[in-house]
């Protein structure tokens, strides 16, 4: 086997660079992080004529090797090292025909790098219709490198490209600017000090933190010990050669590159009048939104009846065919109900990020920035924090870390604690089972209660997140200079392949990510529900037999056989034999259902759950919820799941949660467990209340402290604890 | 007073001079916005904030208070009113 080539693909945002990397790996890709931090890192396998491979590395966007952000110098680090084992033997240089210019300042810093470079002048297809020529042989020359123009739109020129990755060794490594002419000493003395060193790359690794957030210099080692000169003169003399750099383009491209300006303008400049108008813009931008709401939850029904439905098929089949025991026990009530849990999130998931995506793609969502900036800032968020409040809709794990592109500190910082309160998708199932159960029927304008009650929880949440931002805005004390600055790319028609690998991207992460966790918890929990060690645990059949002889049903065994009542009279069979034996039936299905709840009451869980229920009674909760409340710390989508777990240990019959939950009595009022006033106060606990251990682990990776995950988890669960207790005292 | 990006009206061109205010972000010249070049303006969002501006072919929002240490000299007036 040859050796692989190492190739990194590197380019401004917006230039179609994922697009290429789309075409040269396939499904070849793989996408994880870079140790250690939460910077995606996307590589994939590429082959090249003649038996040749080459390892592909997509490395964020950057518009010049100046790093201002995390994700920035991971590409610059990566350039610099020459002992990371993905330092590249060529880097392709990824450029959009349009904006040419201002992408060839990023090629000439890495070819000054002295890394054979190729130039990818990509969206080729757009020269003839923006009256653009290009005299490539000219540009190849001036720029000392190769050059492949490409469309990915049209899948032209990518096998040029793989010709020319494969032919790597035949590149230039020569300089293109001589930037040691903007400090002629400094960079002499540069040169005395570091012989063995290219003076190009010691002033980048210099520079290299000049634009950092104090935060996340921490995450390097201190470079700039051999720095002579100040910060500031440093950001000085980046600026100077930045105007150096421009001033080689401009003679560059004079000779090369033309543009016929009148066939420039036209379609962009009109959209842009609509969809940034002062009202139009944000009318179109809230029917966007309901449109997006309304397919999340419509369309995505569908697709979770059919999982919902498969999976309790898929647990009484593993209960009807394997032989009964443990081991069965562990596969359906363990195992199964912890996967199902987490596959029954796919389908909004993935619509959401298909919209996201959509949205990205075609270039609208800058103008979402730029129409909720102002709006946003009163609060202490940024326009960008618009991105991640919506995503927070579906997780708030990738809401957090799409606060990346925030530049100022303060802004992502706020943006990142209010997140969580934004209702996400794990909430939803919690929601809709507690609406099923308290919400009365009836409607109101032609909305059902039900709908409204859901409607309310969503705005509740948005409002709890403005309102803390503003709060947070007024305590937070850190001073950060604005630095906003946002590219407004040209309106593109999404590449549908991208979307897809997109959705398929982010649904897998949650899938793997969250998943884990989910299986995880339920299979212990599973474990502590169907094991104790006290006498009453293990004589429990005995005990139920002999109470139920002695004093009869319980009253949650009447209401089971109330609500059952009603199935059986509606029934065709008036035949009174088989009315007797339903009857018989029914009889032992409450038996053995209290024997279920006894055990449980007995087991690991059902003490650690007692040992709990004096701080959750007053919110009107019993143990159960509050075992319930309490697993679903790790995630609250865990409440159904744990629920669900809850009541069908050892029971033998299919029976719904939801009727379950419908037939549970509070020990002390006697009154249906599930009450308005309960309902409400769970509701409000869960819309509160920071019940994720995946998002306070982002959070601490993202602020690189333990100290804001930790308030968050404080502040978020306090409030929601009060706000609970409040709504159940009133409604009571 | 000087003239700065701030006072462009829609449609309206105008030539960068120098920045009053010594670091801009570094992104904004990496983006093409340097002295010399012709800034127009393409759309402002309400309360004059943000910025929606095109310079030397970039296409980039800024903030007012950004804008305002962009000083330029106005070349063309063909404001759309």
């Amino acid at each position: 086997m040859s050796k692989q080539i190492n190739v990194a693909l590197i380019g401004n945002p917006n230039t179609g660079k994922t697009s290429v990397f789309n075409q040269l790996t396939g499904l070849n890709q793989k996408v994880g992080n870079y140790p250690g931090i939460t910077v995606e890192k996307k590589e994939g396998i590429c082959k090249l004529p003649r038996g040749v491979k080459a390892h592909i590395l997509d490395l964020p966007g950057t518009y010049s090797l100046n790093t201002t952000s995390l994700d920035e110098s991971v590409a610059v680090e990566l350039l610099l090292n020459k002992n990371d084992k993905d330092h590249p033997d060529v880097a392709v240089v990824v450029s959009d025909v349009e904006n040419l210019k201002r992408n060839l300042l990023l090629f000439t810093q890495i070819k000054d790098l002295k890394i054979p470079a190729i130039l990818v002048i990509n969206m080729a297809d757009r020269m003839s219709r923006k009256g653009i020529s290009i005299d490539i042989d000219l540009l190849e020359k001036k720029l000392n490198c190769k050059i492949a123009l490409v469309s990915t739109r049209k899948e032209t020129g990518i096998d040029k490209l793989r010709e020319l990755i494969a032919d790597y060794k035949n590149l230039s490594k020569a300089q293109n600017v001589d930037t040691s002419v903007i400090a002629p000493e400094y960079f002499e003395k540069l040169r005395e000090t570091f012989p063995k060193e290219d003076v190009y790359k010691l002033w980048l690794v210099i520079t290299q933190d000049v634009n950092f957030m104090p935060l996340e210099k921490k995450l390097f080692k201190d470079a700039s010990s051999f720095a002579t000169k100040s910060k500031s003169e440093l950001k000085r003399l980046q600026q100077k050669e930045t105007i150096l750099r421009y001033q080689f383009i401009n003679g560059i491209l004079k000779e090369t590159y033309k543009v016929d300006v009148n066939a420039a303008k036209g379609f962009r400049a009109t959209l842009d009048k609509v969809l940034t108008h002062k009202v139009f813009g944000y009318v179109i931008f809230l029917l966007i939104l309901l449109t997006i709401f309304q397919a999340i939850y419509g369309w995505s029904e569908y697709p979770m009846d059919l999982i919902d439905g498969f999976f309790a098929s898929a647990t009484e089949w593993v209960k009807d065919t394997l032989p009964p025991g443990v081991f069965t026990n562990l596969i359906a009530e363990g195992i199964l109900a912890g996967i199902g849990g987490i596959v029954i999130f796919i389908p909004q998931i993935a619509f959401l990020f298909l919209f996201i995506a959509l949205l990205e793609e075609t270039g609208y969502m800058s103008r979402v920035v730029f129409l909720m900036d102002r709006i946003m800032r009163p609060f202490g968020l940024s326009g960008k924090s618009v991105v991640p409040l919506i995503s927070g809709t579906a997780c708030a794990i990738p809401a957090v870390m799409a606060t990346r592109t925030i530049e100022n500190w303060k802004e992502r910082l706020i943006t990142i604690l209010v997140v969580p309160f934004t209702t996400c998708s794990a909430r939803l199932p919690v929601y809709l089972i507690i609406i099923a159960l308290v919400i009365p029927e009836g409607s109101l304008l032609g909305l059902s209660y039900k709908a409204l009650t859901l409607m309310l929880l969503y705005l509740l949440g948005f409002g709890a997140s403005i309102f803390s931002a503003l709060i947070l805005n007024k305590i937070l004390k850190i001073k950060s200079k604005s630095f906003f600055v946002v590219e407004m790319p040209n309106y593109k028609l999404p590449l549908l392949k991208n979307v897809g690998y997109t959705v398929l991207e982010k649904t897998k992460s949650f899938v793997f990510g969250a998943g884990k966790i989910i299986l995880a918890i339920s299979i212990i929990l599973w474990f502590l529900g169907s094991n104790g060690f006290s006498d009453e645990f293990k004589n429990a059949e005995t005990i139920v037999t002999n109470r139920v002889k002695e004093q009869g049903f319980s009253s949650s065994s009447e209401i089971y056989f109330e609500n059952n009542q009603n199935d059986l009279n509606t029934g065709l069979e008036s035949d009174t034999d088989s009315a007797a034996l339903q009857q018989k039936e029914l009889e032992e299905r409450a038996i053995s259902q209290e024997i279920a709840s006894y055990k449980l009451e007995h087991s690991y869980m059902g003490y650690m759950g007692k040992a709990i229920e004096p701080i959750v009674r007053p919110l009107g909760y019993d143990w159960k919820i509050g075992i319930a409340v309490l697993t679903s710390f790790a995630a609250r989508e865990v409440f159904v799941g744990t629920l669900a777990t809850i009541y069908s240990v050892g029971n033998d019959e299919e029976e719904t949660i939801k009727n379950r939950m419908a037939a549970e009595v509070n020990p002390i009022t006697k009154k249906p467990l599930f009450n308005l006033a309960s309902g409400i106060s769970l509701l409000l606990f869960y819309a509160f209340a920071m019940q994720c251990m995946s998002t306070l682990a982002v959070v601490k990776r993202e602020t690189n402290s333990w100290k804001w995950p930790a308030g968050q988890l404080v502040f978020m669960s306090l409030f929601a604890y009060l706000v609970a207790l409040i709504a159940y005292q009133l409604l009571k | 007073m000087e003239t700065t990006v701030a006072d462009l009206r829609r449609g309206q061109k105008g030539i960068i001079k120098e920045f009053t205010e010594d670091f801009l972000p570094i992104k904004l010249l990496e983006l093409g916005c340097l002295p010399g070049n012709v800034v127009e303006l393409v759309q402002v969002a309400p309360l004059k904030d943000p910025i929606y501006i095109n310079v030397n072919g970039s296409h980039i929002a800024i903030r007012r208070e950004m804008a305002l240490h962009i000083a330029l000299e106005i070349i063309e007036d063909n404001a759309i009113i």
